[in-house]
């Protein structure tokens, strides 16, 4: 059963100029027309570069920015009717882990009050035992020990203020839990314990979790389904082990073919594709598929003027390409230019 | 206790018996990063000279009938006073007499009071005033934030001397008036200020993570965005005590202070002493010394006070 359902979701953003005539110049389309179907108890990977509006759009489901159109539906109840103070309730319901643990925590709050104010706002009433008892329950599940409560974030390192993060965003026993960028702030070596302290909850409380990284390794670990975000769509989605060893949207192959391999003898397998240029502004999108400009698969005139649909290709696969089949079948080779290699391996085109 | 693991338990002890927390007590939750500001505060050199500075003008504004020797206005002496010829130190008159024949000290003592009150008064009534307008600009924006920013943004323009000397003229030379003056061009420093650290922190994750767990909205501005807000009012507040004292002698110097001769003050006793500069200069660098000495003493603690209250700061 589908616990977030996402239908269309846009964020635009106004971009205003001018002091006396405040006037709108332009719209940022920092997500534009998503649509999401994120079954109960699974984990959702969204992955894409910087600025493709992975945080916008987590933060849109939660109604943390306002969208601009579409709709989403948690657990049947439309999150965007919602007024101010039914939303507020309904958050009980939908937590986030932020990237940055230390500046997502209140300076001058102890853990303690951290971790119970939730509870008042939501009208969960304690006595002062239970509350302290539910508190040690919580930095017990997230590898804390129990003094912490008293303490204050600057008292603590990166891993364990974002274990603070994590006991904030559970204490409400949430269903969806969006975990924007967990550990992209974090030492290497603090990483892993984090991730797997997350997928431990996730197994332990039954969340929903949603997974915002830029970091391949991550999202393919914890996820179950992963979603590829450029410039705000999504331009593959499918299971984790399939997508990330079968990608089919050029984007994907392209992100994929970047990730080092850790073995001196593949290393030297000429299967780079270097994307060239930056990631258009998503003020003035390129028209057609949002990747035509970059694309090493590029095919005249009908990538540069008809949006491709997100449709399946595959089972549980979708891609948003045009010659997602062909590109599969090596019908269609990526265009050689002076420092772009073409792509080998498994079942796709061999060099020209 | 519910299970922890050894290794938890293990930087849990050393955490105890680490240095950070055996200098400052068990905390209560709360008042606890309030009592580490104020150990912190206590232990540098600088705060302890300003506290005792202030210390020291209070006590002698408690208790100046006992310290002077003489009433302030009392002028018995007019007939040792020649044009232009002042009589100085003495045993009896420690600084002097001054042109209207009164001892020189004795007013300085009993200046302490009106001068520290007209600090005290001008800034708490000023500061809740500007508070009041930052807590409305900062919490609300929008359309509350643009009027009140334009009403301070208009008496930000008017030149705070010529603010206050309007405001003095409206309501005739008297010690109430100097210290309305004062107050209300103090208003547009703290309302500006507190507003902007609370749109600051309004940005911040925290405030964002506050409203993704759902807190009301009363609770995020009160709890969360006034409180990491109003350390750089506390300390600006401090740090005006002193610019209030200075205005007020300035007032003072301009003829807008009270004209009792019975309360004197800092301000007063230095427009006093302009005509006789040249032959009794200690009449002007009395009163002068008093007010550097107190704005001294403010302006020590409010530094120490701006690095105290970060709870971030490690000594």
């Amino acid at each position: 059963m589908n616990l977030l359902t996402v239908r269309d979701l846009k964020v635009h953003f106004p971009i205003m100029r001018g002091v006396i005539r405040h006037r709108q110049v332009g719209t940022v389309k920092a997500v534009d027309g998503v649509d999401l179907d994120i079954r109960a108890t699974s984990t959702y990977g969204l992955v894409g570069e910087s600025g493709c509006g992975k945080s916008t759009l987590g933060r849109a489901l939660l109604r943390l920015v306002e969208p601009t159109s579409g709709s989403v539906h948690l657990d049947g109840t439309d999150i965007l009717s919602l007024r101010e103070e039914p939303l507020r309730r309904m958050r009980s319901r939908m937590q986030m882990v932020f990237q940055d643990p230390m500046a997502s925590l209140n300076p001058r709050q102890s853990v303690y009050a951290t971790l119970t104010e939730p509870l008042a706002a939501h009208g969960i009433t304690m006595s002062a035992h239970q509350r302290q008892l539910h508190v040690r329950e919580l930095l017990d599940s997230v590898g804390l020990p129990a003094d912490a409560a008293d303490k204050y974030p600057h008292e603590f390192s990166g891993g364990q203020r974002q274990r603070i993060g994590i006991a904030r965003a559970i204490t409400l026993k949430p269903d969806l839990l969006i975990a924007d960028e967990p550990v992209s702030a974090l030492d290497v070596s603090v990483q892993a314990q984090v991730i797997n302290l997350l997928e431990e909850l996730q197994e332990q409380l039954q969340l929903t979790f949603i997974v915002i990284a830029h970091d391949l390794a991550v999202v393919r670990h914890i996820s179950e389904t992963v979603g590829v975000m450029y410039l705000g769509g999504i331009v593959e989605e499918g299971a984790a082990d399939d997508l990330y060893v079968q990608p089919m949207h050029p984007y994907t192959i392209s992100l994929l073919s970047a990730v080092p391999i850790p073995d001196p003898v593949a290393a030297d397998r000429p299967e780079r594709i270097v994307l060239r240029g930056d990631l258009p502004s998503p003020a003035d999108p390129p028209s057609g598929c949002r990747f035509n400009t970059r694309c090493p698969f590029r095919q005249e005139t009908r990538c540069g003027d008809e949006r491709p649909e997100l449709r399946e290709v595959a089972p549980d696969h979708k891609v948003a390409c045009h010659y997602a089949e062909a590109i599969l079948t090596g019908e269609i080779t990526p265009r050689v230019e002076s420092r772009t290699t073409v792509l080998t391996g498994e079942g796709r085109t061999s060099p020209q | 206790m519910t299970t922890v693991s050894p290794a938890a338990m293990a930087s849990a002890q050393t955490d105890g018996n680490g240095s950070q927390m055996s200098e400052r007590p068990r905390t209560r939750i709360g008042g606890g990063l309030w009592r580490q500001a104020l150990y912190r505060v206590l232990r540098s050199k600088s705060a302890i000279l300003g506290l005792a500075l202030i210390t020291a003008f209070i006590a002698v504004a408690v208790f100046a009938p006992w310290i002077a020797p003489f009433r302030p206005g009392d002028n018995s002496w007019l007939d040792q006073v020649r044009p232009g010829q002042y009589p100085g130190p003495s045993a009896e008159h420690w600084l002097g007499i001054d042109p209207q024949g009164r001892d020189v000290f004795s007013r300085l003592v009993y200046g302490t009071r009106q001068s520290l009150l007209i600090g005290v008064v001008s800034v708490l009534l000023g500061g809740s005033v500007g508070v009041t307008l930052g807590i409305l600009a900062g919490a609300f924006g929008g359309w509350v934030d643009a009027i009140v920013m334009r009403i301070v943004d208009i008496m930000l323009a008017v030149p705070s001397l010529l603010m206050a000397i309007a405001v003095a003229a409206v309501l005739g030379p008297s010690l109430t008036s100097v210290m309305v003056a004062i107050a209300v061009t103090s208003v547009p420093i703290f309302a500006r200020l507190l507003r902007g650290q609370m749109l600051g922190q309004r940005a911040s994750d925290y405030v964002l993570a506050a409203r993704a767990a759902g807190l009301r909205r009363s609770t995020i501005i009160f709890s969360h965005v006034l409180p990491n807000s109003v350390t750089p009012v506390l300390v600006q507040g401090t740090l005006y005590l002193s610019i209030a004292i200075i205005d007020a002698a300035g007032l003072a110097f301009l003829g807008l202070s009270s004209p009792d001769p019975s309360t004197p003050e800092w301000g007063r006793m230095l427009t006093d002493a302009q005509d006789a500069l040249a032959t009794a200069p200690l009449l002007a660098m009395a009163p002068g010394a008093a007010i550097v000495l107190a704005a001294l003493g403010f302006t020590l603690l409010g530094e120490q006070m701006r690095e105290a209250l970060d709870p971030k700061y490690h000594r």
